[in-house]
C-alpha cells in the first residue's frame, strides 16, 4: 500500500510539472496523433465484435440461432439483401451501440460459464432470451426493423388486403409495433405456452372494434376512394 | 395318433398347393394388367432413370389472395388462401392458431377451428385444440399454381345438373 502510494506520488510529481525535454507542438500534435491512433483501434476492434462472423463463432450461436437463421427470408430471398446478426441486434447509433455492448458483457459471463452451453440448456433459457429481445425492441419501437424497414415506403397495394388493413390499423396509427405481431420471424419461436399473440390488444383495450369489422370497413372505403 | 399326424400333414399339404397356386395365378393377372393398363399416372418419385441427374421443375407459387375457397364435398379440410411460409408449427408454438383459437377468432377474423378439432378420439370434448389436431398442416394446405399432375374428372353434385333419367 504504502509502495503504491510512493508511487502514485513520483506519477503526480512528474505529471504535474511542464515538460523540460519535449516542445509543445510535439506534445500536443503527439498527443492528437496518438488520440487518433487509439480511436481508430477502439472503433476497428468494436467493428470487428460487430460481423457475423465474430457472433457465429461460439458455438451457441452457430449450432442453434444461426442456422436457425439461414431458413428464413432475412438470410435468402429473391433480392439478396441479408440481415446479419448485428442488424437486428445491435443499434446503430453509437451511444446505444455502446450501451448494448457493455450489457453483452454479461454475455461473456454467460459464455464463461456455461449458461446455454448444451441445446438442452439453449432451450430452457430460451424463452428468457426471447423475452429479453422483445423487450428491448418494444421499448425503442423497433428500431432495428426501421433501420430496413420503413412505414413511409411500404406499398400496401402490393401486399395482400389482409396485410394491408392490418398494417393500416396497427403500423400506422402506431398502436403495435413490428415486433408485437412479427417475433419468430428470423429463429425458432420458444415455448410459446400462455403468450398472446401480438396483435391481440391489452386486456384493458378489449371490446372495441374487431379486426372483422375493421375488414369489412376497408373493403367498402376503397371503391368509395377511387371514385 | 400316426394316421391323424398323416391327414394333419396331407391337410397342410393341400393348403399349401392352393396358396401357392393363387398366388401364382394373381401375379399373372398383375403382370398381363400392367402391361396392357394405360399409363395415365406418371410416375411420382424420383427420376425415370434413377442415377442421373434431372433438372429439377421449377416450383410452383401459392394462392395468397386471402379468398375463402368453397369446399369441394362436406368433409374436404378447407384450403389455406394465404402464405403459411416460415410458419411455425412445432410442439412449442403454432402460428396458425395465433389466429384460428377459439379465443383469438374474434379479433383476428379469422374462421375458428372447427368443433371436431376439440374431440379426443373417444369423441370426448376438451377444453382446447386436441394434440391429434395440433398440426394443422396434416390436413389443411395452402394451393399453387401448379397444373395437377393427373387428369380429375370430379364433378360437384350439387353444382352439376342432374342426369337425364332413362
Amino acid at each position: 500500500m504504502a509502495r503504491l502510494k510512493a508511487l502514485l506520488l513520483w506519477f503526480f510529481g512528474v505529471a504535474s510539472r511542464p515538460s523540460t525535454h519535449f516542445s509543445l507542438a510535439f506534445l500536443a500534435l503527439g498527443g492528437f496523433i496518438c488520440g487518433i491512433m487509439f480511436w481508430g483501434a477502439f472503433n476497428t476492434a468494436l467493428e470487428l465484435t460487430n460481423t457475423e462472423k465474430f457472433c457465429t463463432g461460439c458455438h451457441e450461436m452457430h449450432d442453434n440461432v444461426y442456422q436457425e437463421l439461414q431458413r428464413t427470408v432475412h438470410f435468402s430471398n429473391r433480392s439478396g439483401v441479408r440481415a446479419t446478426c448485428p442488424d437486428c441486434h445491435v443499434p446503430h447509433d453509437w451511444t446505444d451501440k455502446i450501451a448494448r455492448k457493455m450489457q453483452a458483457s454479461k454475455e461473456v459471463w454467460g459464455k464463461v460459464f456455461g449458461t446455454i452451453s448444451t441445446r438442452d440448456k439453449f432451450l430452457n433459457h430460451r424463452l428468457e432470451l426471447a423475452k429479453h429481445e422483445w423487450a428491448r425492441m418494444e421499448a425503442n419501437d423497433s428500431l432495428e426493423c426501421r433501420n430496413c424497414h420503413s412505414a413511409i415506403a411500404m406499398d400496401f397495394t402490393k401486399q395482400t388486403s389482409r396485410a394491408a388493413a392490418i398494417h393500416a390499423k396497427f403500423l400506422i396509427s402506431k398502436e403495435r409495433t413490428c415486433i408485437d405481431c412479427h417475433k419468430g420471424i428470423a429463429h425458432e419461436l420458444p415455448d410459446m405456452t400462455g403468450i398472446e399473440p401480438g396483435w391481440q390488444e391489452p386486456p384493458e383495450e378489449r371490446g372495441r372494434e374487431s379486426l372483422i369489422e375493421l375488414l369489412r370497413r376497408f373493403a367498402t372505403t376503397i371503391p368509395a376512394q377511387s371514385n | 395318433m400316426c394316421g391323424q399326424g398323416r391327414s394333419g400333414l396331407i391337410g397342410f399339404q393341400a393348403a399349401l398347393a392352393g396358396a401357392l397356386s393363387g398366388g401364382a395365378l394373381i401375379l399373372m393377372c398383375g403382370a398381363i394388367y400392367a402391361q396392357s393398363a394405360p399409363q395415365i399416372v406418371p410416375r411420382l418419385t424420383g427420376d425415370a432413370a434413377p442415377m442421373t441427374n434431372e433438372p429439377a421443375p421449377p416450383l410452383a407459387r401459392p394462392v395468397t389472395d386471402d379468398k375463402r375457397v368453397m369446399r369441394n364435398y362436406p368433409e374436404q379440410p378447407p384450403v389455406i388462401p394465404h402464405s403459411i411460409e416460415n410458419y411455425q408449427l412445432t410442439v412449442r408454438a403454432n402460428r396458425c392458431l395465433d389466429c384460428h383459437r377459439r379465443q383469438y377468432t374474434e379479433g383476428s377474423g379469422a374462421p375458428m377451428i372447427s368443433v371436431t378439432h376439440f374431440m379426443d378420439r373417444d369423441g370426448q370434448v376438451l377444453a382446447d385444440v386436441t394434440p391429434r389436431r395440433y398440426f394443422c398442416t396434416t390436413c389443411h394446405v395452402n394451393q399453387t399454381d401448379a397444373r395437377p399432375l393427373v387428369p380429375n374428372t370430379f364433378r360437384d353434385m350439387a353444382l352439376s345438373p342432374p342426369p337425364p333419367r332413362q
